[in-house]
C-alpha cells in the first residue's frame, strides 16, 4: 500500500532534482545528463500509472534517442562551459520568490481543482486497458489518419535535417 | 520467519537476482577465457594452458591484474562523467539478464513465483530494448568524458554504428512479434511448441529466416564485435573509446561488452530458437538424462587428462573440476531433479551454440571499415529487415498462417 | 493507497514551470532545447494522469504522438543548431541578434 507512494515521491524527487540540475548546470553535458534523469524517473512514473508501453516508448524514443542526439550534438560542437550572463537584478532579487509564489498558486489551483476526478478504484483495470494490444487497436483504428500524417511528418522531418546539416557546397 | 512469509515475492526475486548475478559474473569470466582458447586453435596455437590446467585460472588472474593496476585519471577529464559511463555500461548490460527466461515459468517457488525468470513482465521484449538502447551512454560518454581525441572519434563511431544497428535489430524482430502475437518472452515461447510435418520443431527461425540472418548481423553490429569492431580495435584508433580507461573501469567495459553479447545470444535463442524448448517431443523420456550424461562425461575426460598428461598441481585442479563435473552429473540424473534441468540445459546449450557462432566469426573475418559498416547497416540491412516485416505481415493476412487471434 | 490524480498535476506543473525558467534563463542553444523538451515531457505526464483519471486510452495515444513529433522537432532543430555553430563560431542565444531592432 505504502510502497507505490514511496516510488512516487522518490522518483518525483528525482525529477524535480533532474530539471533543477538541468537550471543549474554549466556545461550542457551536464544538463543532458539531468534532463535524462527526468525522463528515466518520469518513465517509472508511467509504469505506476499503469501505462506500461507509454514506458517503454518513453526510454526507446525519448531518453535512447533523442537525447543520444543532444548529447552527440554536444560531443560534435564540443560545447564547453556557458558563458554566465549579468541577469538583471530584478530577476535576481524578486524574480526567483515571484516565480515560487507562482509555482506555489498554480500547485494549489490544480490541488483543488482536480480533486473531482479522483482514480476510479480497482486501479488495475486500467493497466489491463491500457496493454499494447488496446493501444495499439486504438491507435490503428481510430487514429490512422494522424499515425499516418505523423510518419509523413518524420519523413519530412528527417529530409529537412539531411538538407540543413549538409555542408555548404 | 513472519517476514519472509509477509515479503515471500521480495525474498524470492532477492534469491533469484544473487544466483544469476553470481552465475552471469563467473559465465562472464569464462566466456574471456573460452574466446581466447578458441580464437586460439582457429589460429592454429594452443592460447591459454599455464595459469591453472587447460588455463582455467586465467580469468581469476586476468581479474587480479585489473584490480591491482593503477588507477590513472586523466587529470583534464570531466570526472563525474568519466567514472559515470563504465558504470552506466555494466549496470544496463546486466539488467538486461534480469528478463531473460532460463527455463518454463511452471516451474515455481512455494509462493507461485517462477523460478528461471527474474520478472515476468508482459512488455518483455520491448522493455529489452529499451534497456540495450540506453546502452548507447556507456560508450559515448565514456569517449567525450576523456577528453582526448581517438576516445572522442572512438566514442562518436561507436555510437553512430550502435544506433544504426539498432533500428533494423527492433524491424528484424517485429516479424517475430506478428507471429507470436505477444511481447511475453514466456509467450513467445510457448508459441513455438509443437510440431511441422510431425519432425520439424515450430521454431520461428524456419518462417523467419531472413529476420533471423537480419538479427543476426544487427545483434554483432550492436554488441561492436568482429566484423564490426573498428570503432575499438587495436591497430586503427588506439583502443577507441576506452583509451583512457585503467585497471577496474577498463575491465567493466569489457564486461559490459561480454555481459552485452550473451543478452544479445539469450535473446536469439528465445526468438527464434524456441528458448527453453527442447527439439525433442516431450514425451522421449531418455532426454532427460541428457544432461546429467553430458557432465559424467566431461568429468570422466578431465579425469583421464588428469590421469594421463598433466602434472604436478594441474592434476590437482583438473582433478577438483572433475570431481564438481561428477557430482553434479550425478545430481541431474536424479529422477526427481532431471525433469526440472530440461529447460535450463537447452537453453544453455543454445546459447553456447550462438557464443560460439559470435568467436568463431571473431576468428575468421576482417572487420569493415568504417564507411562500408554505416552504408551496409543503413543501405541493405535496414531495406531488408523492413521487406521482411512487409512480407511477413502480408503473409499473415491469410487465415492459414495465423495461429493465434 | 491509491495515489490522486493531483499529485501528478502538481508534479506536471512544477516540471513545466521549471522549463519555462530553464527556457528563460540559458544561454546556451542547446540548453534551450532541451527545456523545451523537458516542458514537452512535464505535458505528457499531465496527459497520462488524465487518461488514468477517466479511464480512456486517447491521453496515451496523444502522449504518442507528443513523443513523435517532439522527436521529429529535435532532429530539424538540431540540425539548425549545428549551421548556426558553424556560421556564428559560438552557440551563445545572445551572439544570434542580427534581426534584432
Amino acid at each position: 500500500m505504502i510502497v507505490p507512494l514511496i516510488v512516487f515521491f522518490a522518483c518525483a524527487a528525482l525529477a524535480v532534482t533532474g530539471a533543477i540540475l538541468l537550471i543549474l548546470a554549466r556545461e550542457p553535458i551536464h544538463s543532458a545528463l539531468s534532463l535524462i534523469l527526468v525522463m528515466v524517473s518520469l518513465a517509472i512514473l508511467y509504469l505506476l500509472l499503469g501505462a506500461e508501453f507509454i514506458s517503454a516508448i518513453q526510454i526507446i524514443v525519448y531518453a535512447g534517442a533523442v537525447m543520444v542526439l543532444f548529447v552527440f550534438v554536444i560531443m560534435l560542437l564540443n560545447a564547453g562551459v556557458e558563458e554566465r550572463t549579468d541577469f538583471s537584478k530584478f530577476a535576481k532579487f524578486a524574480g526567483l520568490p515571484l516565480g515560487f509564489f507562482l509555482l506555489i498558486e498554480v500547485a494549489r489551483w490544480m490541488y483543488g481543482a482536480s480533486a473531482g476526478s479522483a482514480i476510479v478504484p480497482g486501479a488495475d483495470a486500467f493497466t489491463q486497458a491500457a496493454s499494447t494490444r488496446a493501444l495499439s487497436a486504438e491507435l490503428f483504428r481510430k487514429y490512422l489518419f494522424n499515425f499516418e500524417a505523423t510518419s509523413i511528418l518524420i519523413l519530412i522531418a528527417i529530409l529537412g535535417a539531411l538538407v540543413l546539416a549538409r555542408k555548404s557546397q | 520467519m513472519g517476514f519472509i512469509s509477509q515479503h515471500s515475492v521480495l525474498v524470492a526475486s532477492l534469491i533469484k537476482i544473487a544466483v544469476l548475478l553470481f552465475i552471469v559474473m563467473t559465465a562472464l569470466a569464462y566466456l574471456t577465457w573460452f574466446e581466447r582458447k578458441v580464437v586460439a586453435h582457429i589460429q592454429s596455437r594452443w592460447g591459454p594452458y599455464y595459469v591453472g590446467a587447460h588455463g582455467l585460472l586465467q580469468p581469476l588472474a586476468d581479474g587480479l591484474k585489473f584490480l591491482f593496476k593503477e588507477d590513472f585519471t586523466p587529470p583534464t577529464s570531466d570526472k563525474l562523467v568519466y567514472v559515470l559511463a563504465p558504470f552506466l555500461a555494466l549496470t544496463l548490460a546486466l539488467t538486461a539478464l534480469a528478463l531473460i527466461p532460463f527455463g518454463p515459468p511452471y516451474v515455481h517457488f512455494l509462493n507461485g513465483q517462477p523460478v528461471f525468470i527474474v520478472s515476468n513482465i508482459d512488455i518483455g521484449l520491448i522493455f529489452l530494448f529499451a534497456i540495450t538502447s540506453m546502452g548507447v551512454y556507456g560508450v559515448a560518454l565514456a569517449g567525450w568524458s576523456s577528453n582526448s581525441k581517438y576516445p572522442l572519434l572512438g566514442g562518436l563511431r561507436s555510437s553512430a554504428q550502435m544506433i544504426s544497428y539498432e533500428v533494423s535489430l527492433t524491424i528484424s524482430v517485429v516479424g517475430v512479434l506478428l507471429l507470436a502475437g505477444t511481447l511475453n518472452f514466456n509467450g513467445i515461447i510457448e508459441g513455438q511448441g509443437g510440431y511441422w510435418l510431425g519432425f520439424l520443431p515450430r521454431w520461428h527461425f524456419i518462417p523467419q529466416i531472413v529476420g533471423f540472418f537480419c538479427y543476426l548481423t544487427a545483434a554483432i553490429a550492436e554488441t561492436n564485435r568482429v566484423p564490426f569492431d573498428l570503432p575499438e580495435a587495436e591497430t586503427e584508433l588506439v583502443a577507441g573509446f576506452h583509451t583512457e580507461y585503467s585497471s577496474f573501469k577498463f575491465a567493466m567495459f569489457f564486461m559490459a561488452e561480454y555481459a552485452n553479447m550473451i543478452t544479445v545470444s539469450c535473446l536469439a535463442t528465445i526468438l527464434f530458437f524456441g528458448g527453453w524448448l527442447s527439439p525433442f517431443p516431450e514425451t522421449w523420456h531418455w532426454q532427460w538424462y541428457l544432461p546429467g550424461a553430458g557432465l559424467i562425461a566431461l568429468g570422466i575426460y578431465c579425469v583421464v587428462d588428469a590421469a594421463t598428461r598433466m602434472r604436478g598441481i594441474a592434476r590437482l585442479q583438473l582433478g577438483v573440476v572433475a570431481l564438481l563435473s561428477l557430482g553434479l552429473g550425478g545430481l541431474c540424473l536424479l529422477p526427481g531433479v532431471a525433469p526440472y534441468v530440461q529447460g535450463p540445459f537447452w537453453f544453455t546449450l543454445k546459447v553456447l551454440v550462438f557464443l560460439f557462432f559470435y568467436v568463431w566469426v571473431r576468428g575468421t573475418l576482417p572487420r569493415f571499415r568504417y564507411d562500408q559498416l554505416m552504408s551496409f547497416g543503413w543501405k541493405l540491412l535496414l531495406p531488408v529487415s523492413l521487406a521482411n516485416l512487409v512480407i511477413t505481415a502480408l503473409v499473415l493476412l491469410f487465415p492459414a498462417f495465423t495461429r493465434h487471434a | 493507497m491509491i495515489i490522486p490524480t493531483s499529485y501528478y498535476l502538481v508534479l506536471s506543473g512544477v516540471l513545466f514551470g521549471l522549463g519555462v525558467v530553464a527556457f528563460i534563463f540559458k544561454r546556451n542553444v542547446i540548453a534551450v532545447f532541451m527545456s523545451i523538451e523537458l516542458m514537452l515531457n512535464a505535458v505528457n505526464l499531465a496527459f497520462v494522469a488524465f487518461a488514468r483519471a477517466h479511464q480512456q486510452l486517447d491521453g496515451l495515444v496523444f502522449v504518442f504522438f507528443v513523443i513523435v513529433v517532439a522527436a521529429a522537432e529535435a532532429a530539424v532543430g538540431l540540425a539548425i543548431v549545428i549551421m548556426l555553430a558553424q556560421n556564428r563560431e559560438s552557440l551563445n542565444v545572445e551572439r544570434v541578434n542580427l534581426l534584432k531592432f
